[in-house]
């Protein structure tokens, strides 16, 4: 067989063979059960314990968790911006990179606390290196807040669990900063240790020195930036961030110099996420429930995945047209150090998980290939984000229970809870959003544009189906909190302030903001209520949740929901596009 | 009953069915479906286009092309409108036949509890009483105080046995409209005129005081959720075609969204829920709320009495069995004699088993001692001294122990060994000595194990209830069929199993007559009261069965299951619609401008108008093709939650996608011939 297809068959076993265990540690860690981390990161927990002035022990009920969730959260948005507005005139700042302005601060800021890692600069000339450090700690500490509060989730997802009740009487199960402290300390640090040091050794830079210059072949004097690169593309890989070191993110020599690196740095990807779905079943006792959920993943992922790479390997049609023979399939935009088919998992893996980081152009992939790359996010639930991939399926489970307990004749319950009106006022809310945002989004860009296509011609660098693709992917990765670009935005007409513009930063963030934290409270609302309902026992009459048939009944919530209410937008961009190409 | 009618569509319902249709396009009625008020204000805007076409506006397409959208949006309003309309009239017809059997007949009103008067029926009050002589009809519900009579209630049940109600008794309740056969009794009228059951369930289905059951509820926000995100998606697609220069009419648009939303399901959804309460009717059962129907699709646990519901009436005498010495023939004659004042079935069928004449004993100065549930003995004193009793093994025991007498190891044996094959034992005395065991069994209802089982694959609990001892009612229990029993049951006992029940979670039903069921009846998620049982009983509960069938539980479960898979399927059918629609419609709205989205139309459908209309009228028809189903309901079939859901995944689901693909396509060719 192609040895291409071989590695991604390679990366996608690995990935699993490692997210069981690691999905059964991840358990034990956030069930309080000791593991052989304890020993070694317990005095640092009780550093952040006390300098945080929390106590882990005392349980939190839903609204809390919430509560210190958002406190948190604007606690480090304060801190960004501060940083990004002052980081020229900060230490560690050899290049003498300038201060952000107030709406790129905005945007980078709401985009790295958000966990999307959406950039609207460069980093090698716009940021300090004291800022990427504080954007590297975001992409530790988002994705732990995420993780912790999914963790939040399953807790209180646990069956017929004799929880405690707090002084109000709401069902307490818990703490926040707990979870969180763990999430980083027992999953996210050990983790990235590892992938760090790998790429260490591999030739990614970790340095505070300032740019480096090397004499290339033509005898011309080049600069190279560097900075302490390996560490924040450990981060950025696991934490499902997705924004890089430098501008290319990993189609960068530096920071993802070869194809083991490569394989390491996408099995990062998808790794927490896989193996969130796993601890999912070992902590609320189901691991039959676990295995669905992550077979429906799964089969959505291969969904999008395996014509992505079928597309990717047989070459551009567009090129085909003018005769010329592409073995190696469509390679505009793509590293051949990769090739086609590792950069088509790739793209598929960073766009179902939010993650968001490139080892390719997305701009450059064929229409198709764009558009499953736009359903990975639109769904943005098959595996999805670190914690917050788990929190939007719960969304769609909670539709499916619902509609497949209409339908087999008995009022909808899960895992023992019964389904009722508020849990699908929340749901129906959540379910909207995304696309009311996406499509939204895109629809004022698109109005602006049609209506003074002058004044806005520098936004598109491909006027027609393609350049709508790149408005509509640009607000999906936005909603999705994913990160990723067509690049080819902002580009249009030889502008160079490409997407850094305020409209871009103040929508984008906008659209970053709403769709990290409401998909976040709707769930956990949910959960939260459900947990302090009644427990009904299991009978011969209830709906397994754990079957392959209720599985599909998921799949086909989220193919009707997050798939059919983008069928037109996708029709005028990626589809309309694909059958143009078609010869 | 002869009333009853199984077509779905007679002629004059269908009449009254078509008024309302128009009745309710008021939109402060259709307000209170979301779904069709959306659809609603499309049809408004569909006219106001066509009226600008008149008026000479040429960006909007030919006026006959508009007028026809228009129509076929409207007729969609009068679809919906006619399902729930239909449901309603059958449902009321339905309770109208009920109460036509207690029009105004004249009532013998016993004023100020002396003279009689005859009165209009309609002039009793609550609490008034009347006297009813053997051939009157009875004039309203209500409760016998005094007296016994036979009573013919087959205008209310269709049963043509006639009925005996007596005073004091669980059996007090009469209904108006029934008419008394013999004897004559006295009856204080429990309701207010107008405010029955029946006028109540008639108020339900009529609409003014239908409220939307929780499940109800909880579907429609979901279906107010997708319609919202199919606003989103009409609404935005207006920029997205500025941006692609392909201009899009109005009635494209309108087209599009009123495609896409759950209309399908939005138009039936409260004919569903009627279709409901009125199939219950139809089962003869008054439903005091729909929530009642719902929940009974929901029950995990239902209580059952063993007599009647799983036995056959009454248990019977099969064998005498005396204690070692004693004369068989004396004791077959004290078993008679204990039995002979005794009026029960079991004392009659001992006295059949001995085949004796009655005449043959001389019971001159004896007295008849009751039974009553403390001494859980009966029996008779003789002028001669001699003392017999007759009872439940331990009560007879203790009688015999505490004269000093020895209780027989044999009886011992004999009273466990016909526990233990379900019999009843009653252990004989004369003068506190035992005489022996007489042998009672209970004889189950043919096919009763049929029915636990097909609960019991609807995952729902049958317990018995019995006052049987507990090996007794492990015995016909196993035999049965049902899942566990309450022996030895007093009414609390009852009341504690519900209690017990529900806070494990579980929905528990039961079914009683008597005012000491009152409590458990209102305790239980879904009580169902024998409409011969008392007022108390026939108040606490939220279900009246006009049969008194106790096995109706049965059928009411079904019901209620049927309810909410005929929701859950129509559902998923209407929106599993969306998948063709958008097939049609896309590459309709987009062809002038981007002309290889024509690889789209995967249907071939002739030309974007016809591809538009097509897809409109196959929305609107679908809706009257489906009244069928969402009056009957969809058949439930007991094979487990997880193939059920298989099984309308696959009729529902997906042939909710593939039935539009071929309909909008054979419509289309069709309106191709225009368009």
């Amino acid at each position: 067989m192609n040895t291409e297809i071989l590695g991604v068959i390679l990366m996608f076993l690995v990935t699993v063979g490692l997210a069981i265990p690691l999905g059964r540690y991840i358990g034990k860690v956030y069930l309080g059960d000791s593991t052989w981390a304890d020993g070694i990161f317990n005095l640092l927990d009780k550093l952040f314990y006390k300098v945080g002035g929390v106590s882990p022990a005392k349980e939190m009920n839903w609204k809390q968790h919430l509560v210190a969730l958002l406190t948190i959260n604007l606690v480090w948005f304060l801190f960004s911006m501060l940083v990004l507005m002052t980081q020229g005139s900060l230490p560690l700042n050899p290049d003498g990179n300038p201060s952000m302005s107030a709406d790129q601060a905005f945007n980078t800021t709401i985009s790295f606390v958000s966990n999307t890692n959406l950039q609207h600069y460069s980093g090698e000339s716009n940021m300090s290196y004291l800022g990427q450090l504080v954007l590297m700690l975001f992409q530790f500490v988002s994705a732990a807040a995420g993780m912790a509060v999914c963790a939040a989730v399953f807790l209180l997802m646990r069956p017929n669990f004799k929880f405690q009740k707090g002084t109000d009487g709401l069902v307490i199960s818990g703490n926040f900063y707990s979870l969180f402290v763990k999430s980083l300390t027992r999953i996210l640090l050990p983790l990235s240790i590892v992938v760090a040091v790998i790429l260490l050794f591999n030739g990614t830079p970790m340095t505070f020195k300032g740019k480096d210059q090397i004499i290339s072949a033509q005898g011309d004097t080049i600069s190279v930036s560097r900075g302490p690169a390996a560490a924040m593309v450990a981060i950025k890989q696991l934490g499902t961030n997705g924004g890089g070191f430098f501008g290319a993110n990993s189609a960068h020599p530096l920071e993802n110099p070869n194809y083991f690196t490569n394989i390491v740095e996408n099995v990062s990807i998808i790794l927490i996420p896989v193996a969130m779905i796993f601890s999912l079943g070992f902590i609320i006792k189901k691991k039959r429930f676990g295995r669905m959920v992550f077979g429906i993943m799964t089969l959505g992922f291969l969904i999008f995945l395996l014509p992505t790479i079928y597309l990717e390997m047989h070459g551009n049609p567009a090129i085909s047209k003018m005769g010329i023979t592409q073995n190696l399939g469509s390679m505009e935009g793509k590293e051949v150090r990769f090739g086609s088919a590792a950069s088509a998992f790739w793209a598929i893996t960073t766009t179902v998980t939010s993650n968001g980081s490139v080892n390719a152009m997305h701009d450059s992939l064929t229409p198709l290939s764009g558009m499953f790359c736009l359903l990975g996010m639109m769904v943005n639930a098959f595996y999805g984000g670190v914690g917050v991939g788990f929190l939007n399926f719960y969304i769609f489970i909670i539709i499916a229970v619902f509609i497949s307990g209409l339908m087999v004749g008995r009022t909808p319950e899960f895992l023992g809870k019964k389904i009722e009106a508020k849990e699908m006022k929340i749901a129906a809310i959540i379910a909207l959003l995304h696309p009311f945002l996406i499509l939204v989004g895109s629809s004022i860009s698109s109005y602006l544009f049609a209506h003074n296509p002058t004044e806005y011609a520098a936004w598109l660098s491909n006027p027609g189906n393609h350049g709508f693709s790149e408005m509509l992917y640009e607000f999906t990765s936005s909603s999705a909190n994913n990160g990723s670009g067509f690049e080819g935005l902002g580009y249009g007409n030889g502008s160079s302030v490409g997407d850094n513009t305020p409209f871009w930063n103040i929508s984008c963030g906008i659209v970053m903001l709403l769709g990290r934290f409401l998909p976040i409270i709707g769930p956990v609302a949910i959960a939260g209520i459900l947990a302090n309902k009644k427990y009904v026992p299991e009978s011969a009459g209830t709906l397994q949740t754990d079957t392959g048939t209720f599985g599909i009944m998921i799949f086909a919530v989220i193919f009707i929901i997050a798939a059919l209410s983008f069928f037109p937008a996708l029709a005028l961009g990626p589809i309309a596009e694909y059958f143009g190409m078609k010869p | 009953m002869s009333t009853k009618s199984n077509k779905l569509f007679e002629p004059a319902l269908v009449k009254e069915a078509l008024k309302h249709s128009f009745i309710k396009l008021n939109p402060k009625i259709m307000f209170r479906n979301p779904v069709m008020f959306t659809v609603e204000i499309g049809t408004a805007v569909m006219l106001g286009v066509c009226i600008w076409i008149v008026c000479g506006d040429k960006t909007q397409g030919s006026l006959a092309y508009n007028l026809i959208v228009f129509g076929v949006l409207f007729l969609t309003l009068l679809f919906a409108n006619f399902a729930e309309a239909i449901a309603e009239a059958r449902g009321k017809a339905q309770a109208d036949s009920l109460r036509k059997t207690r029009e105004e007949t004249p009532a013998k009103w016993i004023e100020a509890g002396k003279d009689v008067k005859i009165v209009p029926s309609s002039q009793l009050k609550k609490g008034d009483i009347f006297l009813c002589e053997t051939g009157d009809t009875i004039p309203m519900d209500g409760e016998i105080i005094e007296g016994i009579a036979t009573i013919d209630e087959s205008a209310i049940t269709g049963e043509s046995a006639p009925v005996i109600r007596e005073s004091g008794g669980d059996k007090s309740s009469v209904t108006g409209g029934t008419k008394v056969l013999s004897d004559r009794i006295k009856v204080k009228v429990t309701t207010e005129p107008g405010e029955s059951f029946l006028d109540k369930m008639i108020a339900l289905v009529e609409g003014a005081s239908r409220q939307k059951t929780p499940n109800e509820i909880a579907l429609t926000i979901l279906l107010a959720g997708f319609t919202l995100v199919f606003i989103i998606v009409c609404v935005t697609l207006k920029p997205f075609a500025d941006y692609a220069n392909t201009p899009i009419t109005i009635a494209a648009f309108i087209s599009l969204f009123v495609c896409l939303i759950p209309t399908t399901i939005g138009g039936l959804l409260s004919a569903i829920g009627i279709a409901g309460m009125d199939r219950a009717l139809r089962a003869n059962v008054i439903t005091k709320s729909g929530k009642a129907v719902e929940t009974a699709g929901d029950l995990d646990t239902l209580l059952l009495d063993k007599t009647g519901t799983i036995t056959i009436g009454n248990r019977k005498a099969t064998n005498f069995w005396p204690a070692s010495g004693v004369d068989p023939k004396a004791f077959i004659d004290a078993c008679v004699l204990s039995s002979l004042a005794d009026e029960t079935p079991e004392g009659k069928s001992i006295i059949e088993l001995a085949n004796l004449s009655k005449d043959t004993f001389n019971i001159e100065g004896a007295r008849f001692i009751e039974f009553t549930a403390e001494t859980r003995c009966s029996g008779i004193d003789l002028a001669t001294g001699l003392r017999i009793r007759k009872g439940a093994s331990d009560s007879i025991r203790m009688i015999a122990e505490k004269a000093g007498n020895s209780y027989p190891p044999e009886t011992n044996e004999q009273v466990k060994k016909i526990s233990s094959n379900g019999g009843t034992p009653l252990v004989v005395s004369q003068n506190e000595q035992i005489l022996g065991v007489i042998e009672l069994q209970d004889i189950i209802k043919p096919g009763i194990q049929e029915r636990f089982e097909r609960l019991r694959k609807m995952g729902v609990k049958t317990v018995m209830v019995t006052g049987d001892n507990p090996l007794t009612a492990k015995f016909i229990a196993e035999k049965a069929g049902v899942d566990d029993f309450i022996a030895e049951a007093k009414p609390e006992d009852k009341m504690n199993y519900i209690k017990q029940e529900q806070q494990g979670g579980k929905l528990v039903a039961m079914m009683g007559d008597g005012t000491n069921d009152a409590p458990a009846l209102a305790q239980a998620d879904v009580g169902v009261a024998m409409n011969s049982g008392t007022a108390a009983a026939k108040e606490a509960g939220n279900m009246v069965d006009l049969d008194n069938d106790p096995t109706k539980l049965i059928e009411i479960v079904e019901i209620g299951k049927q309810l909410l898979m005929t929701r859950g399927t129509l559902t998923t059918f209407s929106i599993a619609n969306d998948v063709a629609k958008y097939f049609a419609i896309v590459p309709a709205l987009f062809i002038a401008s981007i002309p290889s989205l024509q690889s789209l139309n995967v249907m071939k459908l002739h030309s974007p108008e016809s591809a538009i209309l097509s897809a409109v009228i196959f929305n609107a028809i679908i809706i009257p093709a489906l009244i069928p189903l969402a009056l009957k309901g969809v058949a439930y079939k007991p094979i487990g939650a997880s193939a059920l859901l298989r099984r309308n995944l696959l009729i529902y689901g997906l042939g909710g996608v593939i039935v539009p693909f071929i309909g909008i396509k054979l419509l289309d060719m069709v309106v191709s011939i225009w368009f």
